[in-house]
């Protein structure tokens, strides 16, 4: 596996049991991610993108194949190895934000650092940096319920990025937004991936939002149908 | 931040639920530390009787009366070792309120069969023993009542009336004493028999009960069932038993103490029990969501089922503590009025540890099934069903 290679996923299959009925999703999947790669994941509903997604971030396990993350193999992980592996390599973006609603936003991000060994000054550092990062140092102590939409997902991001994880996934991180804040989300995923080289993994429906990655992937039926490259 | 913020913050989400919640518990223990209280204070005669010594009364009921000639021939049935006898004064000092558990007691040998019980200086002793006037006071009921060695003091009788016409005897307090454990009663007073017989208008040569020792506990169930074959088919048949039955049957007059606190503060624990499991299991299903985000950033599942059982158990510490701090404030502003009757009333450490038991036990109970629920918690199925 090159160097450059985050994530692999050899002949990975998902499939489940519904009734008497094995529904497949995935079968023989395959599929390479580079470190810094911008990518989306497009396709109908029920094509597969939120399980491929939950795959990725470890949050479900595939039936068969293998899922390779930076040179270590993932799918045969316990569950518990699998936590600890989150922690210290995922950064997730959800469509509604997922907010502790009694926290405020700067502990909001302070959440993934309770997993580490950090003192609580340099956790307040951190916090500091990433809510700049995101444009709302002067919202540190707001409530969710005190901030528009917007607002609350450029907290879920600074959450994802506070611990500086290898990899950003984004589950439809626009979905529930107008198209103005929509694009400053977007741009904000893109600045991450350009100027800090966050590798990103982005499951959209809207095509306006897959123009911001550098590639897109089209899922249909648990296959990729098509490759499209960000001129 | 920590862990135990994390819980604070999951806790107070709620005030509203979360004080109703806390008012449960606390009305639960305080019902449980002030009735358990109002047990023990009843069950220390029970206790502290000696298991040597024997109580014979009327076998109609115990307010009867026996022949003084009965406490003779109970000296001399084989194994017994002191007999004593005495009379229920009912007193009462300037007002029927201020009631004083006081005795007409032939005084040399009730020293002698309640010497653990009456602690007085040789002194104070031959005073008394001296003076047919004379009483002796326990240290509690002296002080409650502010009376000192010399003081004369009028006690009037509820039951008896006095020779001269009147119910009040005028008598002198000759010692005070002191048990030697801190439990013994010192609420009383012990006036003469015979000072008793002579005074009082009834006539007649009666004792309300006589008490014995035996050299052998051992010995107990042959000598009561000798005492009471030997009156049998006479005048005033005895029935006799060991002090701690007697104290026993006494207490149970007003009911079975034992069956009322089990089944008040089961019933209140069962229902409690219900309604805070119920809050919990609402609380963290209202949370499914959020549980999910937790693990999806990387809480590991037994962190995240020690914070929702900590949760728990903290509401029922704060509840039950409430509870039973609130039943001990009762209680201490109860212990002067009820001196006289429950000397012992007393929420002690015992009572303490084991409210503070029940209390984990609720917490553990009430969090078991939401914090297994959310260490049980699928990601997938949690999101989807969101």
């Amino acid at each position: 596996m090159s160097q450059d290679v985050l994530f692999q996923l050899n002949g990975v299959s998902k499939s489940f049991v519904k009734g008497k009925e094995k529904i497949s999703i995935f079968d023989d999947l395959n599929m390479t991610i580079e470190r810094g790669d911008f990518l989306a994941i497009m396709g109908p509903s029920g094509s597969g993108k939120t399980t491929l997604l939950n795959m990725l971030g470890g949050v479900d396990q595939p039936s068969g194949g293998e899922i390779w993350f930076d040179g270590a193999r993932i799918d045969s992980l316990s569950e518990g190895e699998l936590t600890r592996w989150r922690a210290h390599n995922i950064g997730f973006i959800f469509q509604f934000y997922n907010l502790m609603p009694m926290l405020n936003a700067a502990r909001n991000v302070e959440l993934p650092l309770l997993l580490t060994k950090l003192s609580k000054t340099q956790r307040r550092a951190n916090v500091e940096t990433a809510l700049t990062l995101v444009g709302l140092s002067d919202r540190a102590k707001h409530m969710p319920s005190e901030m528009s939409g917007g607002q609350q997902q450029r907290v879920a991001i600074a959450r994802a990025i506070v611990s500086d994880p290898k990899l950003i996934l984004c589950d439809e991180p626009t979905g529930d937004l107008d198209r103005e804040t929509a694009d400053e989300i977007l741009e904000m995923l893109q600045l991450l991936n350009r100027e800090h080289g966050k590798t990103i993994v982005m499951v959209t429906h809207d095509p306006a939002a897959a123009r911001y990655a550098s590639q897109t992937l089209y899922l249909d039926k648990g296959k990729f149908v098509q490759r499209e490259v960000a001129a | 931040m920590n862990d135990l913020y994390l819980i604070y913050k999951n806790m107070t989400r709620k005030p509203l639920r979360l004080f109703l919640t806390c008012f449960a518990i606390f009305i639960a223990f305080l019902i449980f530390g002030a009735v358990t209280t109002l047990k023990s204070a009843l069950d220390a005669g029970i206790d502290l009787a000696a298991d040597n010594r024997l109580v014979v009364v009327n076998k109609i009921n115990f307010t009867q009366p026996l022949p003084i000639a009965y406490a003779q021939k109970v000296a001399a049935v084989d194994g017994v070792e002191n007999v004593t006898y005495a009379n229920w004064f009912g007193g009462y000092y300037q007002e029927p309120r201020n009631q004083i558990v006081a005795m007409a007691v032939e005084p040399e040998s009730w020293l002698q069969v309640y010497e653990r019980e009456i602690v007085l200086s040789p002194e104070r002793r031959a005073a008394w023993l001296g003076n047919r006037q004379g009483v002796i006071v326990g240290e509690s009921l002296a002080q409650r009542l502010g009376w000192k060695i010399g003081d004369r003091v009028p006690v009037s009788s509820s039951i008896f009336s006095h020779k001269d016409g009147g119910h009040t005897w005028d008598f002198v307090v000759e010692g005070i004493f002191t048990g030697s454990d801190p439990q013994h009663d010192t609420n009383s007073m012990y006036l003469h028999f015979k000072y008793f017989m002579e005074t009082q208008s009834f006539g007649g040569e009666w004792i309300g009960w006589i008490t014995l020792t035996t050299a052998d506990a051992a010995q107990n169930q042959r000598i009561a069932d000798a005492i009471d074959d030997g009156f049998a088919n006479s005048q005033a048949e005895t029935d006799t038993s060991t002090e701690e039955a007697f104290s026993k049957a006494f207490i149970e007059q007003i009911g079975n103490i034992g069956l009322i606190i089990f089944g008040v503060v089961f019933m209140a624990f069962f229902t409690i029990l219900i309604l805070v499991g119920n809050t919990m299991a609402l609380a963290v299903r209202e949370r499914t969501g959020e549980i999910a985000v937790l693990k999806t950033l990387g809480f590991p599942a037994p962190r995240i089922f020690k914070m929702v059982l900590t949760e728990s158990l903290l509401i029922a510490l704060i509840g039950g503590l409430a509870g039973l701090g609130a039943a001990w404030l009762i209680i201490e502003g109860a212990k002067g009025t009820m001196a006289q009757f429950l000397p012992n009333l007393m929420l002690d450490s015992g009572i303490a540890l084991q409210a503070l038991l029940f209390m984990l036990l609720l917490g553990l109970i009430t969090g078991l099934l939401p914090a297994l629920n959310a260490l049980r918690l699928n990601i997938v199925t949690a999101f989807n069903r969101g």
